[in-house]
């Protein structure tokens, strides 16, 4: 059973409307200690990001999310839940992060048009190549996008998946059991189903 | 690489699914979550729900067809119609919308885009304008496209975009319905002015005004009705076009 973390971001239905279609079982929940009893963990997210740390901060969610990753529990961050995963953000400020992956959430250049809305290609990287989560995923297949920040991490091990926008960018991380998705695999049609699908595969 | 959008539009009055011409002439399309459905299997890269009565009384069942949606349909959706304050847009959200276009709410209160922006974020506040041409000048109208604003269409999509709106959709009033073609001309000129994502609409008729749209119109995405509800043209093979005229499309 995977735990959907509701912190009042919104969106969460079709989160679990796409695992429902898929046959993997999921429960949404806003209570940080049924995340104990759960398979593995969503953290999705729209809106920004200071206000979503103070949220989770707020209904004692961080300290749990960090104690089941060091259980080794498989978490998945969402468009914002990914970009939570990292240290900190400097979306509207500079704003502290769950700390899971090192690294910033920085803004695109003004050189493309902001926020990156639409349907954009994923590639993978050499080191996740043969990764379970990169099961039936076709080079430059096209996932749905909608943000206009995003994960820098420290380490180029934890880049999943990059796409060009203007300039090459990370658009999933991975870091053993942590995974993070910048697009949006729930509204993603096949190929996002297919992720979801692999990422359920991880919780069991 | 980005891949430009193809957006069927849903106008949707009490729970079916209608189309008319330049505003008028209302005809019966179908069912919303069925089409809705089988769009986004056809290859669609988002729909758009627009609730033409907007009435207190019709809400429910617009929600309720909102609700569907989001539990059938994988790809975006944005909402429009009827959403006037924040609380408005927070019951279309939580129904499942990912976007929600606002049009004359935010001629009336241009602080709407603000507040919706800082408190659900730019990408889902799409501001639609709808603009016609009066004396060589672009023009906002509202109500529909019967009450001309006085204000510039230019003018209006910078302020959009500086309170916050995360996309603009151009609906061009001389050419909604009329099957000539987007207006190219005046698409280009917006996206010139504005750094934010374009959505064109109304004109469509053939393969090729797609084509013109995102060549000559550097469109970033466009919306139609008529042309797919009345399978004048078939999403599929609309694709398959654009991919064969090097446009950046996805496929499948």
């Amino acid at each position: 059973m995977i735990a959907i973390i509701d912190y009042g971001a919104g969106n969460l239905k079709s989160v679990r409307h796409a695992l429902k279609e898929l046959e993997i079982e999921a429960f949404i929940t806003t209570n940080p200690e049924e995340l104990e009893d759960a398979s593995g963990i969503i953290l999705p997210g729209v809106g920004a990001f200071g206000e979503a740390i103070e949220q989770l901060e707020h209904m004692g969610f961080i300290e749990v999310i960090k104690d089941q990753v060091d259980r080794g529990k498989p978490l998945l961050g969402i468009c914002l839940g990914m970009q939570l995963l990292f240290d900190k953000s400097f979306e509207y400020g500079k704003h502290k992060g769950l700390g899971l992956i090192p690294g910033d959430i920085v803004r695109f250049e003004s050189s493309v048009k902001v926020p990156h809305i639409g349907w954009n290609q994923l590639e993978v990287t050499e080191t996740y190549i043969d990764d379970l989560i990169n099961e039936n995923i076709m080079p430059l297949d096209y996932v749905y996008f909608v943000h206009s920040y995003f994960a820098n991490p420290h380490d180029q091990q934890d880049i999943l998946f990059q796409t060009e926008y203007g300039q090459t960018f990370p658009s999933a991380v991975k870091r053993d059991h942590v995974i993070g998705m910048q697009f949006h695999p729930e509204k993603s049609g096949r190929v996002g189903k297919q992720l979801l699908l692999n990422f359920g595969e991880m919780t069991k | 690489m980005l891949a430009k959008r193809i957006i069927p539009c849903l106008d949707v009055q009490d729970g079916r699914v209608v189309k008319g011409t330049k505003f008028e002439n209302i005809k019966d399309v179908g069912d919303p979550v069925e089409l809705a459905k089988r769009y986004s299997e056809l290859g669609a890269d988002e729909v758009v729900l627009y609730d033409i009565t907007a009435s207190y009384e019709e809400r429910n069942i617009f929600l309720e067809i909102v609700e569907q949606v989001g539990e059938q349909v994988h790809i975006p959706f944005t909402v429009g119609g009827g959403i006037r304050t924040v609380e408005d847009f927070r019951s279309v959200l939580n129904a499942g919308a990912d976007k929600i276009s606002i049009n004359s709410a935010a001629v009336a209160n241009p602080d709407l885009i603000n507040q919706a922006a800082q408190k659900f974020g730019s990408q889902c506040v799409v501001l639609s304008i709808d603009a016609k041409e009066i004396d060589g000048e672009f023009r906002v109208f509202v109500k529909g496209g019967r009450e001309d604003t006085g204000m510039n269409l230019i003018d209006w999509a910078k302020e959009g975009e500086d309170r916050g709106a995360g996309e603009i959709v151009l609906n061009a009033i001389n050419t909604d319905g009329v099957k000539e073609g987007y207006d190219n001309q005046t698409l280009r000129l917006l996206g010139e002015q504005v750094s934010i994502p374009i959505v064109a609409s109304g004109g469509a008729g053939s393969m090729e005004h797609f084509r013109d749209v995102f060549v000559e119109g550097k469109a970033d995405a466009a919306l139609a009705a008529s042309v797919f509800h009345f399978n004048e043209i078939e999403i599929a093979s609309l694709k398959q076009y654009l991919v064969e005229h090097q446009i950046p499309i996805r496929q499948g």
